[in-house]
């Protein structure tokens, strides 16, 4: 183990994020020499998808049954990431990133400045942020939230709980949360029935390339439908009601306006991937149609436009644990081989198998994404009362007005109308603000373009900046460090 | 509006607005909060209306809250700690001197 502080060499490979990407890298970079820390905001290993496994040994009998085998497979990567020797820092937040291999870290201590030769962001994805009519009163969350609070702290829903959205999340959650015994009133599929249609050609390479994944999502369905009648599908127009908290939800389906009393609301239209690092590092993205998002831009290795900064995992596009576990062996490999560390016939020997698994799984994924791809409602609410920004209470209405006035894209409007400028710094409304844009000046979601992310990304005090340690001076954080005043002008 | 399937084996107890509430060791403040019932945690900053944990993974930042007299913690990624005292968050943080910390 290497106990000493992160700054006191330069160090191989810093990563970001304690997902199965960043285990695996970790792993693979400490396998080939390379002296690698693992800095994660959570308090143990895993990531969201293996969160709390080294709890889950001492929880009662039928935990690990309850969440399932493929929660379980954590556990052996968490162990071999355990005993890899990496530096690893729980606890510890990036606030700030330069495009030359620096990284703002606050942990318990404090704040540092670190420097690394290579970076590799591992931060996996998040809930597609869905605004609907009522989405910010107290008792509406993610589905994936709920199982977040499942895993960690074995909470359940008690009450009557409504589960509303699409994509394959949805139906495990529910799975989960009936088998836990959850007072479920319904589960509301939203997925729209032109997508059957639309995912239907990819369907032949799906089987071929992930029988047992299609099979284990139909189990999933299946144990829902075997149910008390719960599922209903073909559900659209969703909203939620309450004064101080959720009293029900509404919807249409088969072109009647429904109403359920409930008290908990999971919504649930997908996940997407968490780009604030790379976005803020500088590094190039795209906009993938496929997926609705924007995600890096990568080769196959995870190396980004930045000589010194790769991406692995859901960060870099949604694919799933296994595959994020084979993108953080990819890009350890080409951090060694980048550094000197790795000749390149022995790059493409350890990497084959990886790319071989990935390429196979490509099939799978293009099914999925065209069966959960959300519905327009859900990328750009219709009604103007909507609010898009939960932070700074901006509606859609807002933001058609001053697209109407020609403000051509999300930095425009953020500056029109604070949207974005609150402390979850766009991560919930930049893509839906960036959509409702692009409707309103018939333009796509790439010409309008995406917030610029601005450091600090995490909450930190003016003290904690002050007693910043380490080498180097943080550039990004220019703006924020006093400067002599030019030209006189120092008002 | 949740409960717990298993009673914490080492359970932790803080002070939240002067009641005290019971948590698990590994529980996160947002966790025990709702596991307590608790609805709201926090009011907007703009309107005044009334939040709570939404995300549950840090990218929200609904469930800022005021822990030990500093401000805009963020509930679902800080653990509980015995004897921590945490209020809810009304509108904008305050600022004042020393930044709270």
């Amino acid at each position: 183990m290497n106990a000493s502080a992160p700054s006191a060499d330069m160090i191989d490979l810093a990563i970001v994020g304690a997902g199965p990407a960043g285990l695996q890298a970790a792993v693979t970079a400490c396998e080939l020499g390379l002296s690698a820390v693992l800095l994660d905001e959570g308090a143990a290993p895993g990531g969201q998808i293996y969160r709390a496994i080294e709890t889950a040994q001492v929880r009662p009998p039928g935990w690990r049954e309850l969440l399932g085998e493929d929660y379980a497979k954590g556990g052996e990567l968490v162990r071999r990431f355990r005993a890899s020797g990496a530096d690893y820092r729980p606890d510890h937040a990036v606030f700030d990133i330069s495009p030359d291999g620096g990284l703002g870290v606050l942990g318990p201590d404090g704040a540092r400045w670190i420097e690394a030769r290579r970076i590799l962001i591992a931060t996996g994805a998040m809930e597609r942020p869905v605004p609907l009519p009522g989405w910010t009163l107290p008792g509406v969350m993610g589905a994936g939230a709920a199982q977040t609070l499942l895993k960690s702290s074995g909470l359940v829903p008690g009450g009557r709980t409504v589960i509303v959205g699409s994509g394959p999340l949805l139906f495990l959650v529910a799975r989960q949360l009936l088998a836990a015994g959850a007072g479920l009133a319904a589960i509301l599929d939203t997925t729209p029935r032109a997508n059957y249609r639309r995912a239907a050609p990819f369907l032949p390479g799906a089987l071929l390339a992930g029988s047992s994944e299609l099979r284990k999502g139909i189990a999933w369905f299946m144990a829902i439908r075997r149910g008390p009648s719960l599922y209903r599908s073909g559900v659209s127009g969703v909203g939620i009601e309450g004064s101080e908290a959720v009293e029900a939800v509404t919807f249409t389906v088969a072109g009647r306006r429904d109403r359920l009393a409930c008290d908990l609301v999971l919504v649930h239209e997908g996940v997407v991937p968490n780009v604030q690092l790379s976005m803020a590092a500088g590094a190039e993205h795209d906009f993938s149609e496929q997926q609705v998002c924007w995600r890096p831009r990568l080769d196959t290795f995870g190396r980004t436009s930045l000589e010194r900064l790769l991406v692995a995992g859901d960060s870099a596009g949604i694919g799933g644990a296994e595959r994020a576990a084979d993108a953080g062996h990819l890009a350890a490999l080409a951090a060694a081989a980048d550094l000197g560390l790795l000749p390149a016939a022995d790059l493409k020997a350890r990497a084959r198998s990886a790319l071989a698994r990935i390429s196979r799984k490509l099939a799978l994924r293009r099914f999925l994404d065209a069966l959960y791809r959300p519905r327009d409602e859900v990328l750009a609410p219709p009604d103007d009362e909507t609010l898009v920004c939960r932070c700074e209470e901006v509606t859609a209405g807002e933001l058609r007005r001053v697209a109407a006035m020609g403000c051509p894209g999300p930095n425009q409007a953020k500056a029109f109308t604070r949207c974005g400028m609150g402390p979850c710094q766009g991560r919930m409304c930049g893509l839906a603000a960036a959509a409702v844009l692009a409707r309103a000046s018939g333009r796509s979601m790439a010409e309008v373009g995406h917030l610029r992310v601005r450091p600090p990304i995490k909450p930190i005090t003016v003290g904690e900046l002050a007693g910043l340690e380490g080498v180097g001076a943080p550039p990004a954080m220019g703006p924020l460090l006093p400067t002599a005043p030019k030209d006189g002008a120092g008002a | 509006m949740f409960r717990r399937l298993f009673e914490p084996q080492n359970p932790v107890a803080f002070d939240f607005e002067g009641e005290t509430v019971t948590a698990g060791e590994d529980d996160t403040v947002a966790a025990a909060l709702l596991a307590h019932g608790i609805r709201h945690t926090r009011t907007s900053a703009v309107s005044g209306s009334p939040r709570a944990a939404h995300c549950l993974i840090g990218a929200c930042f609904e469930c800022l809250v005021e822990i030990d007299g500093r401000p805009n913690r963020q509930a679902c990624l800080t653990l509980v700690r015995p004897g921590m005292r945490v209020r809810r968050q009304a509108g904008p943080a305050a600022m004042k001197n020393g930044g709270g910390a």
